[in-house]
């Protein structure tokens, strides 16, 4: 059986970053770069049901993305999965989520997975939608916010628990195949070792274009998106009061608020 | 209908109070002619929807499921039968767990125009914009719908005013075509207390995050805690490594630390969930070496610094 995992890389900001030219996003030179936290743990829970597994499970990570992202592919390599597919079209340029899921549901189609794993967000833009909205267009059972998961390969269902507001969990059942979304903590991600980084970097990478996915133009990109950015601008923030002084003043003023708010509790 | 349709959320018999400010932004978006309905999906949606009769609400929509709680092949087929008789113009529901499970599904089967965690909405020139962040909150992104007759918008809890004044709805029932729901939902589980704290109920709160670095240094932070007489929390990486229990986690998807009134976060970043969980707290004093920590956009007081010399001068003062 073969268990997809989408993953994606995220872009955090440096430090001084602009927006560029068209105000609509930021330059790409203060982007930095790395595979989603969340995946991290998506591919983890695939990884750990092989290795319990008597079958044979294949794990395939997948992203949607230009050739730059081949750095977080190979993270995955190394962390266990067995095969890295990405799927890139410039017109696949300013896909949301929904547009991006259209293609993550025809890769789960074309390698003919029998459960796909997704973060339940990414840290750069946080939709909290790839996941489902891929579940969606597969027309498979979907779920989010998983936290804790019992699924052994080749049964019909799996159970969960979704974590939900305020500390507390739900246990669900669910009809497979489906789609997961993972959240943090379901598992202890596990560091990739030199030898492995080693024989990642060997590994293919498989690329598929659209056409390898019967998918078209007008499928991703703008017109596959159900939303548009029409300006991205830094917002005047509301911003604390800072305590100004060396450590040791900025502690005792620090000391006084908490002596302020005892006075005023007692 | 051209308007808006609101989708109340009840968790357990009782309604999830994002429901009543999700009603405050539709009334913010309603034109001359517009109407505004909201619709609650329970098995007795009966008993709950007297809260959700607020001023500018026009009608309520008692959706009879069979689901108890929260199920996405029930919302979304119940959600869908509705916009395809009402044809609303805007879809609100909350950015919550149970959105997440089935808002961008009904999107993507509807081709509705979409966006999630949405802290503003208003209408341009006639065209619905919505902001939200981006790059963990750093930069603010309009997006808007071209081409879309529907929109469905995820909204931010504790932004948005629930109206003040109370109304005098029309109550309708919309009967939710059968679904064969692929999932089950079984049990609600509290997150274990594995020690005898109970974040709920304390009034000061001094929280680590990721800041810390390592382990061994938590214990310091339990003793400056115990010192200055504050309970110990944390943020979700330190509950996640299990360097303290999970009931000592604070933010939306930890313990709801409600009685909150004083709240230092030492190292703690903020990632949207922390400080969506911690908003309500009066003061907030964020300590981080990160000058551009998105806490201390939330904070009322910031000291930008070592976490370690902050909290070993702060010991001395107690």
């Amino acid at each position: 059986m073969k268990i997809m995992v989408a993953v994606k890389q995220v872009a955090a900001l440096d430090e001084d970053f602009e927006i560029g030219e068209d105000g609509r996003d930021v330059s790409e030179d203060f982007l930095i770069r790395d595979l989603n936290e969340w995946d991290d743990f998506s591919l983890e829970e695939a990884v750990k049901i092989k290795e319990a597994s008597a079958q044979a499970v294949e794990v395939i990570a997948v992203t949607v993305a230009p050739e730059s992202a081949d750095e977080a592919l190979r993270k995955c390599l190394a962390k266990g999965a067995d095969r890295a597919l990405r799927v890139w079209d410039e017109s696949a340029q300013g896909s949301d989520s929904i547009a991006i899921a259209r293609i993550l549901a025809a890769v789960a189609k074309a390698e003919s997975v029998d459960l796909v794993f997704a973060g339940v967000q990414s840290s750069d833009h946080s939709f909290a939608s790839t996941g489902i909205a891929t579940g969606a267009l597969l027309g498979w059972p979907h779920a989010a916010v998983v936290s804790a998961l019992d699924y052994s390969p080749g049964s019909k269902s799996a159970v969960f628990r979704r974590e939900l507001e305020g500390g507390l969990l739900h246990e669900v059942e669910i009809q497979c195949p489906a789609v997961l979304t993972i959240q943090l903590g379901i598992n202890t991600p596990r560091y990739a070792s030199l030898r492995s980084i080693k024989q990642a970097a060997a590994k293919p990478i498989e690329v598929k274009t659209l056409s390898d996915l019967s998918l078209g133009k007008g499928d991703v990109g703008a017109s596959g998106s159900h939303s548009r950015v029409r300006r991205m601008y830094i917002p005047d923030k509301s911003r604390a009061e800072l305590i100004e002084g060396d450590p040791a003043q900025q502690a005792q003023r620090l000391a006084q608020i908490i002596r302020e708010f005892k006075g005023d509790a007692a | 209908m051209s308007g808006v349709l609101v989708i109340a959320e009840q968790r357990r018999g009782e309604l999830r109070p994002v429901s009543l400010e999700l009603i405050g932004a539709a009334e913010s978006l309603r034109r001359d002619g517009d109407s505004v309905a909201v619709a609650l999906l329970a098995p007795s949606p009966g008993t709950l929807i007297e809260p959700l009769k607020l001023a500018g609400v026009d009608e309520i929509v008692a959706v009879k499921v069979a689901a108890s709680e929260f199920d996405p092949d029930t919302f979304e087929s119940a959600v869908s039968a509705l916009i395809a008789e009402r044809k609303p113009d805007v879809v609100l529901v909350a950015h919550s767990v149970d959105s997440f499970g089935f808002a961008a599904a009904l999107a993507a089967k509807l081709g509705l125009g979409f966006a999630t965690d949405v802290f503003k909405v208003e209408r341009q020139d006639g065209e619905l914009v919505a902001t939200r962040g981006g790059y963990g909150q750093k930069v603010n992104v309009e997006v808007d719908f071209p081409g879309r007759t529907t929109v469905l918008l995820a909204l931010r809890g504790n932004v948005f005013k629930p109206p003040e004044q109370r109304g005098s709805p029309l109550v309708t029932e919309f009967s939710a075509p059968p679904v064969s729901s692929r999932s089950t939902g079984r049990e609600f589980v509290e997150l274990a207390a594995t020690d005898d704290v109970d974040m709920t109920a304390a009034e000061f709160i001094l929280t680590i995050g990721r800041g810390i670095g390592e382990e061994a240094k938590v214990a310091q932070f339990k003793e400056l805690a115990d010192a200055i007489g504050a309970t110990l929390g944390c943020s979700r990486p330190i509950a996640d490594a299990g360097w303290l229990p999970k009931s000592r986690q604070v933010g939306q998807s930890g313990k709801t630390a409600s009685a909150c009134k004083l709240y230092i976060a030492m190292g703690v970043s903020g990632a949207i969930q922390h400080l969506a969980g911690m908003k309500h707290v009066a003061t907030i004093v964020a300590v981080n070496s990160d000058a551009e920590a998105s806490i201390f956009g939330v904070a009322k007081y910031g000291i930008v610094g070592d976490i370690f010399e902050i909290s070993e001068e702060l010991r001395r003062c107690f």
